[in-house]
């Protein structure tokens, strides 16, 4: 399944790239698990997502916890929690 | 009616637009500080899902409470120490739902809202951490 992933603020600093396009293995069936998926195929992304309570995730642009099946999603973004305002 | 962007926000034109033909109009102004030696703010944001968390908070407040306008303006990229960042403004017939809806407002866009802050002091840059405070402030309207 093709996954546009996004990344903003310091998980995308320590990813190294705000986008990439990731072909996701059918097994792979919540955020969790696409995080450890990709986690494991770079140091870059362990880094990033090693602290998982400072991650927040976001389907196709609505916010979901990281235990959230995925679905159909076309877009999964992650990023720290937000601080706008 | 939601605008994010890079340019300057003109308060003076948001609350003349906010005033037409209203009783009452409230707002909320938040500048950048200059705390501990801060020298540019950079904010960060998801195009197209921030956008649509403030239409959706913007659609929740016009639901609880009777107004006539909801104007939010939030600005993104880099910004120095005095500069508006966030404009929310409410306008009813009275006080009382424009005040509340106001506060409603950004209450809940610190939390709900996907923006980033990106400190800059001297040579260093740090990412803001979020404040449980702001967390409570956001829950007090949950109901």
């Amino acid at each position: 399944m093709a996954v546009e992933m996004l990344y903003f603020a310091w998980v995308r600093e320590r990813v190294g790239t705000g986008s990439e396009l990731v072909d996701v293995p059918g097994e792979i069936d919540t955020v969790a698990a696409l995080l450890d998926w990709l986690a494991r195929r770079s140091e870059r992304h362990a880094a990033a997502f090693a602290d998982r309570g400072r991650l927040r995730a976001a389907i196709d642009q609505h916010f979901v916890p990281l235990d959230t099946p995925l679905g159909r999603a076309r877009e999964v973004a992650i990023f720290p929690p937000v601080t706008g305002g | 009616m939601i605008t994010v962007s890079p340019a300057p926000i003109d308060v003076a034109a948001e609350l003349d637009a906010l005033e037409a033909g209203v009783g009452a109009v409230a707002s909320f102004t938040g500048l950048v500080r200059g705390d501990d030696g801060v020298t540019e703010l950079e904010l960060e944001h998801y195009p197209g899902a921030t956008e649509s968390a403030l239409e959706q908070l913007a659609a929740e407040a016009e639901a609880r409470w009777n107004l006539s306008a909801v104007r939010i303006v939030h600005r993104v990229g880099p910004m120095t120490p005095g500069e508006r960042i966030v404009f929310v403004g409410t306008a009813s017939a009275h006080r009382g739902a424009a005040l509340e809806a106001c506060a409603f407002l950004i209450d809940r866009l610190k939390t709900d809202a996907p923006f980033w802050k990106r400190e800059t002091r001297g040579g260093t840059t740090t990412w803001v951490e979020p404040r449980g405070t702001d967390d409570l402030a956001a829950a007090r309207w949950r109901r």
